[in-house]
């Protein structure tokens, strides 16, 4: 059984076709990379699988469960997360408190336990802190706990990001361009983090523009264009296909 | 002593204003309403059909809370302008009730002959045992408001505030919570307006109207958005202000106009984060920026 099963996946804003029957299946422990041209609807297909858009047709299969229209806020305790192109941070948080954020699909005190502090709520309040605090070691930040998250500079915002969608402990994690913005050193201790979160066992699918580091470490390759498919294959077998390369560089017809 | 009291009262619904607004980011330009039902509700249980007092305000601060919920479904939907205008709406309405619905609430001419609450043979008939009264809801507000502010359900609120579709996908039920905190936020009102009417015995609309709720929103952003400290000192220096300017007579609105200029400019943190920075300077050594949270 796939991880993530998206058939025939079609979004249509108004009158533009921003999806047409988009279909692909990501394996367990895989890490896949979408990619494709600008405006090829990369984000859309994001925003639909994390439940942020309702697509017009088509179905999002997650572990054998149809998600389709599920809101977002359900999905991260059935174990998907994703992280944005443009960091989105709780910026007046601090470092740890956004990553206890990420905790919240995981813990269940409610307003009352919470504001008469009931003992199990200072027991869980603690189980929150203290693997917040592991996650930012995970990511090598923990040194930056308590600066608020809004004066991080973007690398560092980037590696909070993973770490506060890590703390979900997701099966599945999107990440939407997570090498833009970064530096060449940055980018490769990006690499190696990815890595580190497939050990544990997550399967990862990126959108990237950062070709270098697509081809570097993913295990297949989904390529969009003007929102249709256009092939899927391992990275040796993206780079020799002559489509991808018109897709690209524009062909002349 | 009876300034303490109403900056207690004040306090109360500075603190449940800055809940919603100051944390999870939702403004009510209502507010001025839960109050006005807690206070009205309380008054006619009590003072018309003899309820125990205790006994109406809870009632009252749960039947609030409950409409709050509801109402707060289709509001909490909007976002900015729109929820500000929908709020404004929903206290203009309240208003008119208190005024128009004369056989129960009698009107413009106010309603009159609430009792006292009362502990056994203890009767807060005096402004020296309502001071305790309230104070002791104020220190119960406060406590309980800080351990919420610094829970998950707090930082999900600040969370919602600052990026609410980070916030989704991180699994906060940004619509329940928005609507949780607005019905709880209107029930500390509601019960800040059954004290009111017990202390006062007697109410009338215009305590309850339009520019009530405006006067609480300034509190909680003179104070500080996000502090529950900085509600008490909001609510402190905008209860004592008029008190001390009498002898301005009718220019001290001039004064105060003058204040809110010059504190949303320089103190645009409010008093809680602008104070301590204030210090910090004096020293002259500001080596770093201040942050305030509770």
């Amino acid at each position: 059984m796939p991880m993530l099963e998206l058939n025939g996946i079609t979004q249509i804003f108004g009158g533009v076709t921003a999806l047409k029957d988009v279909s692909f299946s990501i394996s367990e422990g895989d890490i896949t990379g979408v990619i494709g041209p600008n405006g090829a609807g990369k984000t859309t297909l994001f925003n639909i699988v994390t439940g942020i858009y309702k697509q017009t047709n088509g179905k999002v299969i997650f572990e054998g469960k149809d998600i389709s229209g599920l809101p977002a806020e359900r999905l991260a305790a059935l174990g998907m997360v994703r992280t944005f192109q443009n960091i989105e941070l709780f910026g007046n948080m601090t470092v740890l408190e956004n990553v206890m954020v990420g905790l919240h699909s995981r813990s269940r005190s409610g307003l009352f336990a919470c504001s008469f502090k009931m003992p199990w709520a200072i027991r869980e309040e603690r189980t929150i802190s203290e693997e917040a605090l592991e996650w930012l070691r995970f990511v090598g930040i923990e040194e930056l706990a308590k600066i608020e998250a809004g004066n991080l500079p973007f690398g560092r915002g980037r590696m909070l990001e993973i770490a506060r969608a890590m703390a979900c402990k997701p099966r599945l994690i999107l990440m939407d361009e997570p090498a833009a913005g970064l530096n060449s050193k940055e980018t490769l201790g990006l690499a190696e983090l990815i890595r580190k979160i497939r050990d544990l066992g997550v399967t990862v699918v990126l959108v990237e523009h950062d070709m270098e580091l697509v081809m570097d470490i993913c295990d297949r390759i989904v390529v969009l264009n003007l929102g249709e498919k256009l092939t899927e294959g391992t990275p040796r077998e993206i780079q020799e296909n002559p489509e991808v390369i018109a897709a690209y560089l524009g062909d002349d017809e | 002593m009876n300034v303490l009291v109403f900056v207690g009262i004040h306090t109360l619904l500075a603190i449940a204003l800055n809940l919603l607004l100051g944390y999870a980011g939702q403004i009510s330009l209502g507010h001025a309403a839960f109050f006005g039902l807690g206070a009205y509700s309380s008054g006619i249980l009590t003072a018309t059909y003899s309820w125990n007092p205790w006994l109406a305000m809870l009632v009252t601060a749960s039947v609030v809370a409950s409409v709050a919920f509801v109402i707060g479904f289709p509001i909490l939907k909007l976002k900015g302008h729109y929820l500000a205008m929908a709020t404004l709406g929903l206290g203009i309405i309240v208003y008119i009730l208190f005024n128009e619905w004369v056989d129960v609430t009698g009107g413009p001419s106010g309603f009159s002959g609430i009792p006292n609450l009362q502990i056994g043979s203890l009767i807060f008939d005096t402004d020296f045992k309502n001071y305790y009264l309230i104070w002791i809801f104020v220190l119960g507000c406060v406590l309980l408001s800080v351990n919420l502010a610094n829970s998950r359900i707090g930082r999900a609120f600040r969370a919602i505030h600052d990026a609410e579709t980070a916030a989704r996908v991180m699994g906060v039920n940004a619509r329940l919570l928005k609507v949780q905190v607005f019905a709880l936020s209107a029930m500390i009102c509601s019960i800040a307006g059954s004290l009111y009417a017990h202390v006062m015995t007697f109410i009338a609309p215009p305590s309850f109207g339009f520019n009530i709720s405006i006067e609480l929103l300034t509190m909680v952003v003179i104070g500080g958005l996000g502090s529950i400290y900085g509600s008490f000192l909001g609510a402190l220096l905008l209860t004592t202000l008029p008190e001390f300017l009498r002898f301005m007579n009718d220019y001290d609105i001039v004064f105060y106009g003058g204040l809110l200029m010059v504190m949303t400019i320089f103190m645009p943190g409010g008093l809680v984060r602008g104070i301590p920075q204030l210090f910090r300077k004096i020293r002259g050594s500001g080596k770093d920026k201040g942050n305030a949270n509770a």
